[in-house]
């Protein structure tokens, strides 16, 4: 039979970035483990209009896994406690019956909370426009076919930009480090020879945005990894700290 | 240069690089005190050649340097992350499979390691290198006066105590957490990493971690079980 | 009288109208490209490019955005990949006929010129990706690889695992940010569009909330580009993210740009079937699955009745038992027939009682025969993601049972009407992506939204757009105090303020998803003349509804949520009544619009290409006041029109 489960939410709610936030409580009774972690906070919010009161804010948009728009730190750990997805892939299922859930906000100084649930994650925009991009113009370029690309480099840079830039990895951190976000892109244009040319520009630029914005310094406990919903390996660290490093040693 | 020191990832170069080195120290240690199990006068000898001789002194100011410089760099680093967390902490926190507790506890295990070591440095440094530096050919040590390159009479001396022996295998335990997530940690740092060495550096990392803690544990549990034989029993 | 509209197509044979059109065409030098500025509204695979491609260019562009990041517009969950004829794998394709399976998969309602030119920089669109870093999947040798998708007997469809709409906007975002860096693109997130400025006719500014001020702000341009995307969700349930909408494209209406083909809105066939009330959206399958997955139900109806109940797994049906009706029905294209003929045949098939699952509204798709073939290890290398999301999503292992699959809505090929130019009928405003109406006519093809989308916003806009601006270098900076700012703005703070002011008993949602309901029961797979009079009519009341019972709680001079969507589902009103209009106007079946009364003996869409071979544009004429009916006449000059055939 269909799972059907009551659940205690213990949810942050801040008014705004300088508002004080603290915790409210909330019971939901008779959810279905079909419904996704979400749709249970549509719920919530569609019962707290219908009692007039202000709904949740939370971020999310395409609902499939891969806008990287949701966010949510669900008992602990960035988009739940399920793994290898997103928050809005998570489903209610995994949660039992008379299960306390307590749902917060990244906590992150990159990212101010806006209100509730919701963060300003505008840093990341920020760093790629220092570096993340190859500097060629519409028009005017060669062939695709012109460079052959070996498969398996091809495949790792596939791998690396698979990233959806939730934030789950600075959330994760103990140290707010954005590390893993940062080499997924350096990483990426550096395994190709499309970005090979200016990728010891990049990694230094986007290093520097990345210190400037007051992220942590990663110590490796790989627990960005670990949460990642797209499982983006730290051997993208490893290879962002080997051309920041060449790069430095060659000015 | 400066972007050693202005860089985060330069700052995690210092990190890894001295830590490299004090690894190395580490080994050398070990190997010297696992000597003294065998024979104490070549533990002895050794104990002569790293007395007040210049190049032991520039080398112990070199790594006395190299472990503040460690050290400094870890409290910067961790006051900036601690900054970089924000003011609010997560009410819920737990920590994910895969993620080591040492990897998230490094600087307390580096305290820890700083603290034992102060100990180690009053206890044997300071009656051994500094003593004969600043002229002394004898030292007290309990009831006795003993050369300062007398070195397994330390050895014999401390590990007979059951407090220090106890203090000495906390620091241990200590000093290997720090360096099961150290060692590899290191080479992820300086970018001498990717997903097949990654395994490979953990491994040899754990590997040496136990082989320098088991080392100095095995010395040190030596020492303290010999004291009750009095070098009488056990054929030892 | 009525209007013919002219869509400004070149002269000359058909492979040469670009060319002449770039020949001809005006252009802006550089010194008075930075004095002039372009609005684009949307960050998507349309936007991006176009906003990049114009900052490259050295205009000075504003962008905006809905979301926190321009990464997160919803081409990113376009999965399966992006057509170009370039022939690669050396399947006899071309530019030839790439524009031929376009024209032809859209049922013959698109214009022959711009579906020419479409096909024509598709290739360029595969060099501009890989030449920013899109990694694109390879061979071993080191080349790119292809796969086919449905609608096409050649493999030209390049993809990136299944993350291809993802890629690709990553790509287009890294050049937008590259422009930012620069200086030439100022970017606007957390925006929303919610009026046109228009100053002696022409387009000059938007009025746009500041999502987490709640501000009302004005911007004013040159010229103002609209690539929003489609209005799918006025179905509510949708393949399309929660905040997509069609608000921008409805506001530009409002101000007298003509919507063209509403009614043509595509169902997907390959989506995850809908589970309970409370479901917020629908989960798109890649329609590449249907490359190795084939399509089944049970042949005999107390199979499928068993299967409902519970009684019956897929797996114990025999072979024999299976009716694989695509194959059946359609020899020659199989399970790769185009959207609407697969989504129509499930649609059937579920009808007349042969539906599994437990509301008997999905059919199988089905693996074991690929894997098989293949072996489980190569299945995995294709469809892994797609799978692994599958299995999240339903709690089900789709290397075991066969997945289940249901017709969902995915894409409006409608839109704001545009000429060649991609300008609509505001001068100086422009359309692009899927926020127009061109080129896949009453169907698109897979693969081919993400080709349409980058070809505008690369390729297109950035040349016919100059065209225009070039009469405007002597036009100084606007400011916005001008009279007509304000007055939009004010109209902006009006409505807000009435909706705030309704306080009534149901949240947006509620209604929204009534509303969706109508579009679906009556505007959906399956239309007659009956049912859209009937959802006129009850549009009608939804309406009302709105507009004296919606309950925004909050504050409207701040971030507001409940707002937001109430804004947008105000406007979904207007846009489904519209849909619903068309589809009653144009009494034939084409494409996604399938009227009952309009087919042939074997259930296959008949067109009438007497009567309607037209474009239909609506003008708005007022608030509660019937929109008129203007016509682009679509003339077929190099091909000849068949009916779809994908039997044999």
């Amino acid at each position: 039979m269909e799972k059907v489960i009551n659940i205690n939410l213990k949810i942050w709610r801040q008014k705004g970035p300088k508002a004080k936030g603290n915790f409210e409580t909330y019971k939901l009774n008779g959810i279905s483990g079909d419904t996704s972690f979400l749709e249970m906070l549509d719920i919530l919010n569609e019962k707290l209009i219908n009692e007039g009161q202000e709904p949740i804010v939370f971020d999310h948009d395409c609902r499939e896994g891969i806008c990287g728009m949701c966010s949510l730190y669900i008992n602990g750990h960035p988009h739940g406690p399920d793994e290898d997805i997103t928050t809005c892939q998570l489903h209610m299922r995994k949660f039992k019956d008379g299960e306390t859930i307590t749902i917060e906000p990244w906590r992150s100084a990159g990212f101010p909370v806006i209100r509730d649930l919701m963060v300003d994650r505008q840093a990341f925009d920020k760093i790629i426009q220092a570096g993340g991009y190859v500097s060629v113009n519409t028009g005017g370029v060669p062939d695709a076919n012109a460079i052959p690309i070996p498969k398996a480099k091809a495949d790792e840079a596939m791998d690396a930009a698979s990233c959806i830039g939730c934030g789950a990895c600075v959330a994760a951190c103990k140290n707010g480090s954005a590390m893993l976000f940062v080499s997924a892109k350096v990483s990426q244009l550096a395994l190709l020879p499309q970005g090979r040319i200016e990728a010891a520009r990049r990694a230094k630029a986007m290093v520097a945005k990345m210190d400037e914005l007051g992220f942590g310094n990663c110590t490796n406990t790989m627990a960005c990894e670990q949460e990642c919903p797209k499982n983006i390996s730290i051997s993208n660290i490893a290879r962002m700290n080997r051309e920041f490093i060449s790069a430095k040693m060659n000015d | 240069m400066c972007w050693l020191f202005n860089s985060s990832i330069g700052k995690k170069v210092i990190m890894s690089v001295s830590g490299i080195v004090l690894v190395l120290f580490l080994l050398f240690h070990v190997s010297m005190n696992v000597t003294a199990v065998f024979s104490e006068d070549a533990y002895n000898a050794i104990c002569a050649l790293l007395g007040a001789n210049w190049y032991a002194v520039v080398a112990t100011i070199g790594l006395g340097a190299i472990i503040a410089v460690h050290f400094i760099y870890a409290s910067m680093l961790t006051l900036q992350n601690r900054k970089a967390r924000g003011n609010d902490r997560y009410a819920v926190s737990s920590r994910p499979k895969h993620v080591t507790w040492a990897s998230q506890n490094m600087f307390v295990l580096g305290i820890l390691v700083i603290g034992f070591l102060l100990l180690h440095f009053a206890q044997f440094w300071y009656k051994m290198m500094f003593s004969e530096i600043i002229g002394h050919h004898e030292v007290q040590l309990g009831g006795s006066m003993v050369s300062p390159q007398a070195g397994a009479e330390f050895i014999k001396y401390y590990f007979s105590q059951t407090w220090i022996v106890i203090a000495y295998l906390i620091w241990y335990v200590a000093l290997w957490f720090h360096l099961s997530h150290g060692f590899w940690s290191a080479f992820q740092t300086i970018g001498w990493n990717n997903t097949i060495w990654f395994n490979r550096w953990k491994a040899v990392g754990q590997i040496m971690a136990t082989a320098i803690c088991l080392g100095f544990a095995f010395v040190t549990i030596y020492f303290y079980v010999k004291s009750f034989c009095n070098g009488s029993c056990c054929g030892i | 009288m009525s209007t013919i509209l002219d869509a400004k197509i070149p002269q000359g044979p058909l492979a040469e109208k670009w060319t002449n059109y770039k020949n001809h065409q005006k252009l802006v030098n550089p010194a008075n490209k930075r004095r002039l500025d372009v609005i684009v509204v949307g960050t998507g695979l349309a936007g991006a490019s176009a906003a990049a491609s114009l900052g490259e260019m050295g205009f000075n562009v504003l962008n905006f955005c809905i979301q926190d990041s321009p990464r997160r517009a919803h081409s990113i969950a376009a999965q399966g990949g992006i057509n170009a004829a370039k022939n690669y794998q050396n399947d006899g394709d071309s530019v030839y006929r790439l524009f031929y399976d376009t024209i032809k998969g859209g049922d013959y309602r698109a214009r022959e010129g711009n579906v020419y030119r479409l096909a024509e920089v598709a290739n360029s669109i595969i060099d501009q990706c890989v030449a920013q870093g899109v990694p694109f999947a390879r061979e071993y040798g080191g080349l790119l690889d292809n796969r086919s998708f449905g609608g096409a007997q050649v493999s030209r469809t390049f993809y990136a695992k299944g993350q291809t709409g993802q890629q690709l906007l990553l790509g287009a975002y890294s050049a937008l940010s590259r422009q930012v860096n620069k200086g030439s693109v100022k970017l606007y997130t957390r925006y929303e569009m919610l009026d046109l400025v228009i100053i002696d006719g022409r387009a000059r500014g938007i009025i746009a909330r500041n999502l987490v001020t709640g501000k009302v702000e004005r911007f004013a341009a040159h010229a103002v580009v609209i690539g929003t995307g489609g209005y799918g969700n006025a179905f509510f349930l949708s393949t399309n993210a929660m905040a997509s909408n069609g608000s921008a494209a409805a506001q530009c209406y409002r101000r007298g740009a003509y919507f063209g083909n509403p009614c043509f809105a595509q169902i997907h066939p390959t989506c995850i079937p809908v589970h309970g009330e409370f479901q917020s959206k629908l989960t798109l399958m890649s329609e590449s699955l249907r490359n190795d997955g084939r399509i089944w139900v049970p042949k005999k109806k107390e199979d499928a009745e068993a299967i409902r109940a519970g009684k019956l797994k897929p797996t114990q049906i025999k072979e024999e038992d299976r009716d694989y009706y695509l194959e059946r029905r359609y020899p020659a294209f199989g399970n790769l027939v185009p959207r609407d003929v697969a989504s129509r045949a499930a649609k059937e098939r579920c009808d007349a009682g042969f539906g599994v699952g437990s509301t008997g509204l999905a059919v199988y798709l089905d693996f074991s025969e690929a894997i098989n073939r293949l072996g489980l290890k190569a299945v995995e290398a294709r469809y892994g993601n797609l799978f692994q999301m599958y299995e999240k999503i339903v709690d089900d292992n789709p290397y075991k049972t066969p997945m289940m699959i249901y017709p969902a809505i995915h894409y409006t090929m409608g839109g704001i009407w545009v000429d060649y130019e991609l300008m609509t009928t505001i001068s100086g405003l422009f359309a692009i992506g899927e926020a127009n109406f061109s080129d896949h006519g009453a169907n698109r093809l897979g693969a081919s939204a993400l080709m349409q989308g980058l070809a505008d916003g690369y390729f297109v806009l950035p040349y016919t757009i100059q065209n225009y601006l070039a009469d405007q270098i002597r036009v100084p900076r606007f400011s916005v105090d001008l009279p007509e700012f304000e007055a939009a703005e004010k109209e902006v703070n009006d409505k807000i303020a009435r909706l705030m002011s309704i306080k009534g008993k149901r949240s947006v949602d509620s209604i929204h998803k009534e509303l969706g309901l109508i579009m679906w029961d009556y505007v959906g797979m399956g239309r007659t003349k009956e049912s859209l009079e009937t959802a006129l009519e009850k549009l009608k009341e939804v309406k009302k509804e709105f507009w004296t019972n919606v309950r925004i709680p909050g504050e409207a001079n701040t971030l507001n949520v409940e707002l937001e969507k109430a804004l947008r589902v105000a406007d979904f009103l207007e846009i489904g009544y519209l849909m619903a209009l068309d589809g009653l106007n144009r009494n034939e079946s084409c494409g996604g619009h399938f009227r009952e009364e309009y087919q042939t003996p074997e259930g296959e869409a008949m067109r009438d290409d007497e009567n309607y071979s037209y474009a239909a544009c609506w003008k708005y004429t007022g608030e509660d006041k019937e929109p008129e009916l203007v016509k682009e006449p679509l003339e077929y000059e190099f091909i000849v029109r068949q009916q779809r055939n994908y039997k044999a």
